[in-house]
């Protein structure tokens, strides 16, 4: 899409969104957010990126393919649920550090199963999307 | 008490999974890690297994949200039972599919889907939430309909339309089932679920539900009216896949079957003569579809209708030695009927094709080999004393002594016989029979082969065809653990004391 507004907006809306996302991901399990919705989000700040600047550009940006995130996300919420268990609790048993982190707030297993999540959703729905726009863009 | 272990079998396969996807395109590796971690699997399961039988009852409370408002995993005899069967059929199919699954399917993903699929098997076979249920079918559909048209061939397509339409279709049944039944009890806990139902005045909606339940799982277990989806996809996809869809997707809509009608409702007179009614059409047009099928899959594919058939009709019947006769029937079927399919896909390979027109002579070609797949076939048809025979004497025998089921026993001894005629007729086309001139000129895949590749086909063969002579020959061990199994089906307050950890008072 040659459009220089979109081109130039999309330039800081990257950053932006992709900040947004990490907000949504950090506020989720008591508020409204997750790992779900702030890896649809990350994946949107790509895709807008995408269409403004053409898709090699995006993937030379990521320079990993997408599909790789998939099992790092995976394995980060898998071993975020067998944490307890080397703790002598049941599978997925929530675990909290005490103390609360500065701006992040409590850290827990939880935390960690809901990055594995967002990793996991932007790894799939970047590569579903780049498939589909490889013969669009 | 919490036991960590149970969820064993299901996190392993998760981890083979996640670290196939790392190796994502490298053939070669992607093999060794499937076939060291099923074995792994295996071993796990042969672990949960003893633990639980000396047990009785392993439960976890995942989360460590108590019961009934966390998710619970229970591993009662029967779970650990099917978690032991599948583990068996998995590595066995895994080994299989090493070499009989092509290169290009794999880089596209097969071991990675075949693990995420056993793990939606383990993990409905360990359950104890009836939603939690049918999030492990949902895992299960996904992974089998990517597995079935894996490679994008037009039969198999096709076939997987018409795979997923009526399992979604099964899918909402269960769904508005475990609905209403959340309307009705504010539960989804089974074993609370099981306490608050028998409480429920409302009889009607009840029966009602349990239909509904029985719908969404007969479609998934290809019971009568809508058994038509398995005949029409079960030949499309290659043999290995074929295989683990045989042998193990239909019958975990049987083993849900058997625990939502023992647990949650109690077939009452009118739910048992239906069962055995549907029990009855599914044997015969299971059996008269397999007569004029010609291509060995379809068949095959008939016969697992068929024989579902025997399992329903043992629910039906709801006596203590009819659950029995279902058990046993169910570990002789799991096995079997995933050998059968392993066995048409070494046929396939020798002669390149399905069609039993055009096959014949394997016999004289392949003396040893036939003698191996002999001893599935008839394993399978039930001759005395191999497996299939030891089932069918407890179900006849219930049969008898039930009231008002002579048309099911009928309808099974019909069954039998036409299984005994489709296999003879096969055996007499397929290995008996001179090959037809016009197809001798086709190559045979199977003999060019490294010997090393030859034996990863046969040795899954063969693991299960000792298993299948084990349940045959030691049918008093698989009798023992039936009986003990059936035994915890019919009384339930075990198990709903070992799941909610107080005491039950039943009315």
């Amino acid at each position: 899409m040659k459009s220089v507004i979109l081109r130039t907006a999309s330039n800081y809306l990257l950053p932006l969104l992709l900040l947004f996302s990490v907000f949504i991901l950090l506020r989720g399990h008591y508020n409204p957010g997750g790992g779900f919705v702030g890896g649809l989000i990350a994946s949107i700040a790509f895709m807008l990126h995408a269409f403004a600047n053409q898709l090699e550009n995006t993937r030379k940006l990521l320079r990993y393919p997408p599909g790789a995130l998939i099992p790092v996300g995976l394995a980060v919420s898998l071993l975020s649920g067998l944490a307890p268990v080397f703790a002598g609790q049941p599978f997925m048993t929530a675990l909290w550090f005490s103390a609360p982190v500065p701006i992040i707030g409590l850290v827990g297993t939880p935390l960690f199963f809901d990055i594995g999540v967002y990793f996991v959703v932007i790894g799939i729905t970047l590569t579903i999307l780049f498939n589909i726009s490889e013969n669009i863009l | 008490m919490t036991d960590n272990y149970i969820i064993l079998p299901i996190i392993a396969h998760l981890a083979i999974a996640v670290l196939l996807i790392f190796f994502w395109r490298k053939v070669q590796i992607q093999r060794y890690i499937s076939v060291l971690g099923s074995l792994l699997v295996l071993g796990l399961s042969i672990g949960l297994f003893i633990k639980t039988w000396r047990t009785g009852y392993l439960t976890m409370q995942a989360g460590n949200w108590q019961a009934p408002f966390g998710i619970t995993f229970v591993s009662d005899v029967f779970s650990s039972t099917m978690v032991l069967l599948a583990g068996m059929a998995g590595l066995a199919v895994c080994i299989f599919s090493s070499v009989g699954i092509s290169r290009h399917r794999i880089q596209y993903g097969y071991f990675p889907i075949f693990h995420f699929l056993l793990l939606g098997l383990n993990g409905a076979f360990l359950t104890g939430d009836i939603f939690n249920l049918y999030v492990w079918f949902e895992v299960i559909i996904i992974s089998s309909f990517v597995l079935m048209t894996l490679g994008g061939k037009k039969p198999q397509i096709e076939g997987g339309i018409k795979y997923v339409t009526l399992n979604l279709l099964a899918s909402v049944m269960f769904l508005t089932a475990v609905a209403i039944l959340y309307g009705l009890t504010g539960s989804l806990n089974m074993a609370d679920l099981s306490l608050k139902m028998a409480e429920i005045d409302n009889r009607g909606l009840v029966n009602v539900t349990g239909l509904l339940f029985f719908l969404g799982f007969g479609i998934k277990s290809a019971v009568f009216p809508l058994y038509f989806w398995l005949p029409s996809s079960y030949h499309t996809p290659p043999s290995a896949i074929a295989a683990i869809f045989g042998g193990l997707l239909t019958k975990v809509g049987v083993y849900a079957l058997l625990r939502v009608f023992t647990l949650i409702f109690i077939p009452d007179e009118f739910t048992s003569t239906m069962l055995m009614a549907v029990a009855t059409l599914t044997l015969l047009t299971g059996a008269f579809g397999a007569v004029i099928k010609r291509n060995m899959r379809m068949m095959f594919s008939y016969l697992i209708v068929c024989h579902i058939g025997y399992l329903i009709g043992g629910l039906g019947m709801y006596t203590q030695a009819a659950l029995a006769g279902v058990i046993f029937y169910l570990i002789h079927d799991i096995i079997v009927k995933t050998n059968l399919f392993l066995v048409s896909g070494i046929i396939y390979k020798i002669r390149g094709t399905m069609n039993m027109d055009k096959l014949g002579g394997l016999y004289a070609d392949y003396p040893k080999l036939s003698f191996l797949m002999a001893i599935v076939f008839f394993s399978l048809v039930g001759i005395p004393p191999l497996s299939g025979f030891w089932p069918k004497i407890y179900l006849f025998q219930e049969g008898l002594a039930t009231p008002n089921a002579w048309y099911l026993v009928v309808a099974m001894i019909i069954a039998s016989f036409v299984t005994l005629y489709v296999i003879a007729k096969m055996w007499a086309d397929v290995f008996w029979k001179d090959r037809p001139a016009e197809e001798a000129a086709t190559e045979d895949d199977f003999a060019p082969m490294k010997r090393y590749h030859r034996a990863v086909l046969i040795i899954p063969v063969v693991m299960l065809a000792i298993a299948s002579l084990y349940i045959g020959f030691c049918a008093e061990h698989i009798a023992t653990l039936s009986q003990r199994i059936a035994a915890d089906l019919k009384d339930t307050a075990p198990y709903i004391k070992a799941v909610l950890g107080r005491e039950i008072i039943k009315p």
